[in-house]
């Protein structure tokens, strides 16, 4: 299972300034495990010690929000594209 | 990408990360690169405190930049259309109502484009200029439409506005007469602001007030605390009943009242700053941080908004953790209302009080009801509620509850069959 990842500019530093990346895996979990895997230090960025998303990391998944979905454990299908988007922003 | 500029705010020591301490230049950045924390301005309070006097402060123009050394952008050729100085007005009818004692409000409907959102745009701008961009965007959901486009060609900068697709009539004609570009997107607040922050990445040269500059526009709320301590004669009120959209605004307010005990301008220094109660209000229909408060939580989950309060129907609300903390820590609460209510809140303040407030100054008034009949906002308390945008921009939300009286024919037989004047002669 292949998807497409988005970098925001922060993380860019790690993806050789790649806006989109491609990753595999079967949960948007999987995904970014890979992603760890493939760009070193990207989970630490992502993940605190306790192994969850960080509170102002946001990841969508084909526009939407996974955690409406099933959070880390939600499935992921080939050609996907999962955004990775910093929740600082708003005021509105 | 912009760079720092020499012409920058005197006392800006840098940005600061909220969650890991992380510094970083005063550029156009909004989030820590390694946590993804939000950014905050660092001062240097000492020599503000030496600079500053309530004297030096009362010369100063009738705006926000009468508080300009607190604010991270300079005074001098600021991007300005006169925001802020909005009047503190006393509000004893409205307070009988609500059995309370000493109530305020302020009335930010009197900004320029008729809501608080001008504060924060002028500063955005101001520090956007200065760190060189030429385009101004933002996603919004309407009062901050209007502003930036306003502020954008008051500056001859080019715009771009993202709204939500659904948005009232009345705020994207106040945002289009200004003739930036406006584009209405098929989705939420939250869709739109997901957008804005994937279009900051691609456009790097945009300053988008809400986004990339987030940390200098979030600062201009402060002058919501300064002004109205300034107003009661440099003293700090009990209680302040503040809306939650993202949970900014409410933080910064409290942030203010602090900052200026920190540089010696309020009477009472940080005592008086740490006894004012922070309470929060907002709509049933997107009342995310009002159900984490409720049942006990220190993060915020998102809700997908349905309410006629659009200018507070945002889902997932970045600032409302900390808004939660605010909350918390000085003993406040937050309440939220339903849409019906919230008309209520509307027909009260302005049968009242003779302020038309929008929606989200309806919600204001009916959570300040709620928390007053529930003995959380007391009457032995001098309260300011916060009423943050004109009731123009939302006709739609009491246009079916008010209209004539009576429609007759130009005579006073007519006049006379339709309204009882016994009740009017005196």
């Amino acid at each position: 299972m292949s998807v497409t990842v988005r970098i925001p500019t922060q993380l860019r530093t790690l993806t050789a300034g790649a806006g989109e990346v491609a990753a595999g895996g079967s949960t948007v979990g999987e995904v970014l495990k890979s992603l760890d895997a493939a760009h070193p230090g990207m989970g630490e960025r992502l993940f605190d010690d306790g192994g969850k998303l960080r509170r102002f990391v946001n990841v969508f998944l084909a526009d939407e929000d996974v955690r409406f979905l099933d959070g880390l454990e939600t499935a992921v299908t080939d050609g996907q594209t999962l955004s990775i988007i910093p929740a600082v922003a708003g005021g509105s | 990408m912009a760079t720092s500029s020499p012409t920058g705010a005197p006392y800006v020591q840098g940005l600061r990360c909220r969650e890991c301490g992380r510094a970083y230049p005063a550029e156009a950045l909004h989030i820590c690169e390694y946590c993804f924390g939000p950014l905050e301005v660092a001062y240097d309070y000492e020599a503000i405190a030496d600079a500053v006097s309530r004297e030096s402060v009362a010369a100063g123009p009738p705006t926000i930049w009468r508080y300009a050394p607190l604010l991270p952008a300079r005074a001098e050729g600021a991007v300005d259309l006169g925001a802020g100085w909005t009047p503190l007005v006393r509000a004893d009818r409205l307070a009988a109502e609500l059995g309370l004692g000493e109530l305020w409000i302020k009335n930010d409907t009197m900004n320029p484009t008729g809501s608080f959102k001008d504060r924060v745009t002028s500063v955005a701008l101001t520090k956007a200029r200065e760190l060189g961009f030429k385009v101004a965007a933002c996603a919004s959901t309407g009062n901050l439409a209007n502003s930036v486009a306003a502020h954008a060609a008051r500056a001859g900068m080019r715009s771009f506005v993202f709204i939500p697709h659904d948005l009232e009539q009345q705020k994207v004609v106040t945002t289009a007469v200004y003739g930036g570009n406006l584009i209405a997107i098929e989705g939420t607040y939250d869709d739109v602001n997901r957008l804005c922050a994937e279009l900051t990445s691609e456009h790097p040269s945009w300053a988008f007030v809400n986004v990339n500059v987030r940390t200098y526009y979030a600062e201009g709320s402060k002058t919501l605390a300064f002004e109205v301590a300034e107003q009661l004669g440099w003293r700090a009120p009990d209680h302040v009943v503040v809306p939650i959209a993202s949970g900014s605004q409410l933080t910064k307010i409290h942030k203010g009242f602090k900052e200026l005990a920190t540089v010696g301008l309020l009477e009472g220094g940080a005592d008086a700053a740490a006894a004012v109660r922070v309470s929060g209000a907002q709509a049933a229909g997107c009342a995310p941080v009002a159900a984490a408060f409720a049942e006990g939580h220190d993060f915020v989950r998102p809700v997908r908004p349905s309410t006629i309060a659009k200018s507070l129907a945002i889902g997932n609300p970045a600032d409302g953790p900390y808004a939660l903390d605010v909350v918390r820590s000085t003993g406040g609460a937050i309440g939220a209302v339903t849409d019906d209510e919230l008309v209520e809140g509307i027909l009260l303040l302005a049968r009242t009080e003779g302020i038309f407030a929008e929606t989200a100054g309806g919600v204001t008034v009916a959570t300040l009801a709620k928390l007053a009949a529930a003995g959380v906002v007391r009457r032995d308390e001098r309260v300011v509620a916060y009423i943050t945008g004109s009731g123009l921009k939302t006709l739609d939300a009491v246009a079916p509850r008010v209209g004539p009286t009576a429609t007759i024919k130009p005579s006073l037989e007519a006049f006379a069959a339709a309204v009882d004047t016994e009740d009017h002669e005196s």
